[in-house]
């Protein structure tokens, strides 16, 4: 019995729901197939998009999808992007006593994590990052701000993540960096313009 | 200076081509022309090569000025055309000296017109497109009054003096569906009620999407959904009870169940709907 299943999604696209923990790792064996069929492979929180160039392709495309094995970890997984975090958030001393840790703890418990890009939402270069402590996984705040600033470090829910730009956001802000989480100059040199792309290893290094 | 000069911008006129495809994984929306026959139509007159950069104006009343000698054509919802004081016609190349204006109408029926000017618009090309994002903030602002547009050198070829198709905007479209991946998160009687109500387009009416007034629709699983892909076309049932379908700037993903997907064909219909039009839905044969 497989626990992928496959759902159309209109005339040339299917969603494959594969559950959280697998999601990159059935987007990167996607990507590996490197079909010429495919034109975009969307991961997000539990699936998978995958689209066809054309609708005469799909039927084809989604028996190929049925049988196809989630790559391991191990198989694609890059050296980690390593972000300097200063840990100074307005809401550091908040998510401390809600999660009934010290301060250093709440830092300590963020930074010592390999997270892992599960995929990008929200805005341009916007990745959420699975593998939070589970102390730290908290509800999004009541009231969300008008205005978070760019690389401000943030949690809600099961995810952390770096606002790539000034956005409104109602996530705790735990700190910030002053890497570049996206940049389209990246992208004209042949490279991703986001800096966190879906399945990749991450680290937060306190400075 | 070369070129032309936005005098008056409407209600929003952006920069659009074809779009930036293949990089909704990093949460980059496909945008690019919302009517894409229209636009592809606007360049084939003026004898633009495929892919090159538009104006597209929302409910017209744009006032243009050619700083050079320009070929432009426009397309889309039909407006009243004035070239200077001399009427002009959608949908055919007309040769604009420097220093003439060109005046857009407000369409009767439809959003969206065209505006082509042989050679296109030299916007800087973000991700592999002159497109304006308006949700994800990519590409050129949207045009200001006062803003100057460069045009790029002109093509080759000749503007095509031939006829070209209308294609015409329905007063009262009826859009095609297919079932989307989270159907079943919809109650039954809802789904009944979504293809045999008429429903309306609302004010909340923009690229990024259409939110519909109608009769409640009303979910059967009130669970919350884990984000996933949302794409163009996209008919979307939010806690509200009023679906929206989403447009070319739409978010990649999204929360919210993916009830239904508006037949391809039809996404330049959907993009020349007018806030309170009337439409109908029916599921795709």
């Amino acid at each position: 019995m497989r626990a992928m299943k496959i759902l159309r999604y209109g005339e040339r696209a299917v969603l494959l729901e594969v559950g959280a923990a697998r999601v990159n790792d059935y987007a990167a064996a996607i990507e590996r197939l490197d079909d010429h069929d495919i034109v975009s492979i969307v991961p997000a929180a539990e699936t998978v998009l995958v689209q066809a160039r054309h609708s005469s392709a799909i039927g084809g495309l989604s028996f190929r999808l049925e049988t196809i094995e989630p790559l391991q970890r191990a198989e694609y997984v890059t050296d980690p992007v390593v972000i300097d975090a200063r840990y100074d958030g307005e809401d550091l001393e908040r998510v401390a006593v809600e999660s009934g840790l010290g301060v250093d703890e709440v830092i300590s418990a963020h930074s010592d994590v390999d997270y892992r890009v599960q995929f990008c939402g929200f805005s341009p270069g916007f990745a959420y990052l699975s593998g939070l402590d589970p102390l730290l996984q908290l509800p999004r705040r009541a009231s969300p701000r008008t205005r978070v600033p760019a690389g401000s470090i943030a949690i809600a829910g099961p995810y952390t993540a770096v606002y790539p730009t000034a956005s409104p956001g109602g996530w705790h802000l735990l700190g910030c960096t002053d890497a570049v989480l996206f940049d389209a100059h990246r992208f004209e040199e042949g490279r991703s313009p986001a800096l966190l792309e879906p399945g990749q290893t991450v680290r937060f290094r306190p400075v | 200076m070369s070129g032309l000069t936005v005098l008056d911008a409407g209600l929003l006129s952006t920069i659009q081509d074809e779009g930036r495809s293949g990089l909704e994984a990093y949460a980059v929306s496909p945008s690019g022309a919302a009517d894409k026959p229209a636009y592809r139509l606007a360049n084939r007159i003026v004898g633009n090569a495929a892919g090159v950069a538009v104006i597209e104006t929302t409910l017209g009343a744009v006032h243009l000025r050619a700083e050079q000698d320009l070929v432009i054509a426009v397309t889309g919802a039909p407006v009243a055309l004035m070239l200077d004081d001399m009427g002009a016609a959608m949908g055919q190349a007309y040769w604009v000296r420097a220093g003439s204006e060109l005046f857009l109408g407000r369409p009767l029926v439809g959003l969206r017109s065209y505006i082509a000017v042989r050679g296109g618009l030299a916007a800087r090309r973000v991700l592999g497109s002159r497109s304006t994002d308006t949700l994800g903030h990519l590409g050129p602002r949207p045009l200001a009054a006062g803003d100057h547009l460069v045009v790029d050198h002109d093509p080759e070829r000749l503007p095509a003096p031939d006829q070209v198709p209308t294609h015409p905007i329905e007063a009262h479209p009826v859009l095609d569906l297919l079932p989307g991946p989270r159907l079943d998160w919809m109650e039954a009687a809802s789904a009944k009620v979504l293809t045999s109500a008429p429903f309306r387009a609302s004010d909340q009416l923009d690229r990024v999407g259409t939110r519909f007034d109608g009769p409640s629709l009303f979910r059967s699983i009130t669970r919350e959904l884990a984000s996933e892909a949302i794409l163009a076309g996209a008919l979307q049932l939010p806690p509200s009870g009023a679906p929206i379908l989403f447009g070319p700037d739409h978010p990649t993903t999204g929360g919210y169940p993916v009830i239904g997907v508006l037949a391809e064909r039809q996404l330049p219909l959907a993009a020349q709907l007018r806030p309170g039009q009337e439409v109908r839905f029916r599921w795709a044969r």
